[in-house]
């Protein structure tokens, strides 16, 4: 069987120790966690994370099961269209020759996010695919740090 | 009422209907300890080591189908218990198992008799909590007891720091309650099940997979009566002996690794497998692209992640196996006619006669399966069985003439060794009027054998039968047939004298080298009403058969073992 990569968004109760049930529960069983991103619903008591994970047929079958045993998770949206994006902050030295810079960010969303004496960082938001383009394209630029933010995702 | 969190736990229980928990008191659970010894609700027993604590209530739980209690301190205390909570996981056991931790003021702190206890228990229970705040704990306890029995049962832990069980709080404890975020399913699909009668109906070598679900969901009698109307032949796992009854003419036996030729045979040629509530063990499979590969799967099971985890299913239904049988037995009795089967069974019922289970007895030496079916002629139904992990195990599974569920008690998913004793306890203490056999091994039995102290003390009388053949015998086994008989470790001749040791505790021991011998000490052990170790002296060489070697098909088994 293929592996493929999924999105999963999953809604849990906000409570203690409910990030170490899902992060123990891929580790445990031996599970793949590509990015995983986590932050309350405003005015609720829920937390929605968002999992981007790879496996075959029975594994992705399996993650999502298991997932729902958990006690505190109210719900798990594995399938229809996600709106996906993820967000990348690059530090560029100021020596560099910017020409082209702005046009990338503008093809990826992105802006000047901070800038200090000696550098700039950008920040673009994309899906995790163009992302992976950009921060590729920006390495002629001399990058001295990059990260990104795993993807978030909503159902659509 | 304002209770403080120690008077809670034990209000909790008293509502909960408890009358018995084991445990063993520390430093941060004291102040619970200080309640029960003030309360009149429960009886406490003391075991003398914590694992033991969590296997006797698990026996206890197995055997009535209540739900099991037990308490410990922090720190060892706690890690000494979780053997016993992933005993319990792995088999599906309610159990609510409560333990002290340090101070929340110190949390953290790396302080005396410290562990994140809910960190290590996380994968091996059904749920956790660590308590922050006392107000919560009336919920809590109720929440544990409720995901304990509901659902696919489990152990749920609950970690109480000190002060918590010393702080007041409003005590409520609700009747009932409802979570918002799990809701198990007990009712199967109508449309599914309509459908999977509807493929029975088309079948022609249909087959009943039974496993621990049958008993866990109280299942036995609609089982059977399924059987009877369908004329369907089944099969037990390990978890599930006792729920058709030796004497069903429709029992093939245990399939799997050390299951009967027939059994496996049925898995092996079904064109149509009706699956209550296993989960597809690797021991039951063997190789998994060769397991029943002629079959259509029908699946029944509560948890819906035990559903196509192991092997793809046709008809997946996810419901209580008692409640969805019950809806399957009108249907089978509209669409499904036993004459139908009868060649299939008859084919089934020769494979049995060409290859039976069965020994070869001695007459110089006992044979571990003649102590087995000796004991079962003896006692029958009038006893529960309990075992250890090994070669015993596997003889009181296939020569055990078992009637009723719940009548054996084995650790089957982890593989416990040292859970016979103290479950035996458990088991007693639930049916004082019944007879408590633990079949153990000279090397199973000495991994809890502090336990005697606990059944002498507290006037639980079981009886140990030790197969003993000096040697960890099932390592032995696959020594002998896998590794050129290169007995790594497993030559165990020194030993304690089991007799003396046992007196040594209080109880009576019987050293047996024959029948006869075997015979007055079992007799007499039960006379005696004291706990009791009968030390038999069998066949160093035995070997569990048939057998599937790990990896191997169903059906080729090795019928026996040529040198």
């Amino acid at each position: 069987m293929e592996n493929t990569r999924r999105v999963l968004s999953v809604v849990v109760i906000n409570e203690e120790a409910v990030l170490s049930r899902i992060s123990g529960l891929f580790a445990g069983r031996g599970y793949n966690i590509d990015s995983l991103t986590v932050a309350p619903v405003p005015n609720t008591n829920f937390s929605r994370l968002t999992i981007v994970t790879n496996g075959n047929k029975r594994v992705l079958e399996q993650i999502v099961k298991q997932l729902h045993k958990l006690i505190p998770v109210y719900k798990v949206i594995e399938s229809g269209e996600f709106a996906e994006q993820e967000m990348a902050l690059v530090k560029i030295p100021l020596n560099e020759n910017f020409s082209g810079l702005d046009v990338m960010l503008k093809a990826y969303n992105g802006t000047i996010a901070s800038s200090g004496e000696n550098f700039i960082v950008v920040m673009v938001a994309d899906d995790a695919k163009r992302i992976d383009n950009f921060l590729k394209a920006i390495k002629k630029f001399n990058p001295i740090d990059m990260v990104r933010s795993g993807s978030v995702a909503l159902d659509v | 009422m304002e209770l403080s969190g120690s008077q809670m736990v034990v209000e909790a229980l008293a509502k909960e209907n408890i009358s018995v928990v084991f445990g063993y008191p520390g430093g941060a659970i004291m102040n619970v300890y200080d309640e029960i010894y003030k309360q009149k609700y429960f009886q406490h027993i003391l075991t003398r080591h914590e694992q033991a604590a969590i296997h006797a209530a698990d026996g206890y739980a197995r055997s009535s189908g209540d739900v099991g209690v037990a308490f410990v301190t922090s720190g060892p205390g706690f890690t000494n218990a979780v053997t016993g909570l992933a005993t319990a996981y792995m088999d599906s056991v309610p159990l609510v198992v409560i333990s002290g931790q340090v101070p929340i003021s110190v949390i953290g702190t790396d302080a005396f008799q410290e562990i994140d206890a809910v960190g290590i228990s996380r994968p091996c229970v059904k749920h956790n909590y660590l308590v922050k705040d006392v107000k919560d704990l009336p919920r809590i306890l109720k929440e544990a007891f409720f995901i304990a029995r509901s659902g696919r049962p489990g152990p749920v832990h609950i970690d109480i720091p000190k002060d918590v069980t010393a702080q007041n709080a409003k005590f409520n404890y609700p009747d009932t309650i409802k979570m918002q975020t799990y809701k198990p399913t007990y009712k199967g699909n109508g449309r599914q099940i309509n459908k999977a009668v509807e493929a029975i109906a088309n079948s022609k070598r249909p087959v009943l997979y039974i496993g621990g679900g049958a008993i866990n969901s109280n299942a036995s009698d609609e089982v059977r009566e399924f059987a009877k109307i369908t004329g369907i032949p089944a099969v037990e796992t390990l978890m599930a002996r006792g729920v058709m009854g030796h004497k069903n003419p429709l029992l093939l036996g245990m399939l799997g690794m050390h299951g009967c030729y027939s059994a496996n045979m049925a898995m092996s040629e079904a064109d149509i497998m009706i699956a209550f509530g296993p989960r597809f063990d690797d021991r039951v499979t063997g190789k998994l692209n060769e397991f029943a590969k002629h079959a259509k799967i029908i699946h029944i099971d509560i948890d819906p992640s035990s559903i196509g985890k192991i092997v793809d299913v046709d008809f997946p239904i996810v419901g209580d196996l008692k409640n969805v049988v019950e809806s399957m037995i009108p249907l089978a009795k509209e669409k499904i006619n036993a004459e139908k089967y009868k060649s299939w069974r008859d084919l089934l019922n020769r494979y049995d006669e060409i290859h039976p289970l069965g020994y070869k007895d001695s007459d110089k030496v006992l044979k571990p399966q003649w102590i087995i079916e000796k004991t079962g002629e003896m006692l029958g139904d009038n006893a529960f069985i309990t075992t250890d992990v090994g070669q015993h195990q596997m003889w009181a599974a296939q020569f055990y003439p078992f009637s009723f569920p719940r009548q054996f008690i084995t650790s089957g998913g982890l593989g416990t060794m040292g859970f016979g004793l103290p479950a035996a306890i458990g088991v007693k203490r639930a049916f004082p009027e019944k007879i408590s056999i633990n079949f153990t091994g000279d090397g199973s039995i000495l991994m809890n054998v502090q336990e005697l102290m606990t059944a002498v003390e507290m006037n639980i009388p079981v009886i140990n039968i030790i197969l003993n053949n000096k040697f960890l015998g099932m390592v032995r086994q696959w020594q002998t047939f896998f590794y050129d008989k290169r007995y790594s470790s497993t030559d165990i001749q020194k030993q304690p004298n089991f007799v003396k040791l046992v007196e040594s505790f209080g109880g009576v021991g019987f050293k047996v080298k024959t029948k006869n011998e075997f015979n007055v000490a079992l007799k007499d052990a039960i006379d005696s009403k004291k706990v009791a170790f009968i030390d038999v002296d069998i066949d160093r060489f035995e070997n569990v058969l048939p057998m599937v070697p790990a990896g191997g098909t169903l059906y080729n088994m090795m019928l026996e073992y040529k040198e």
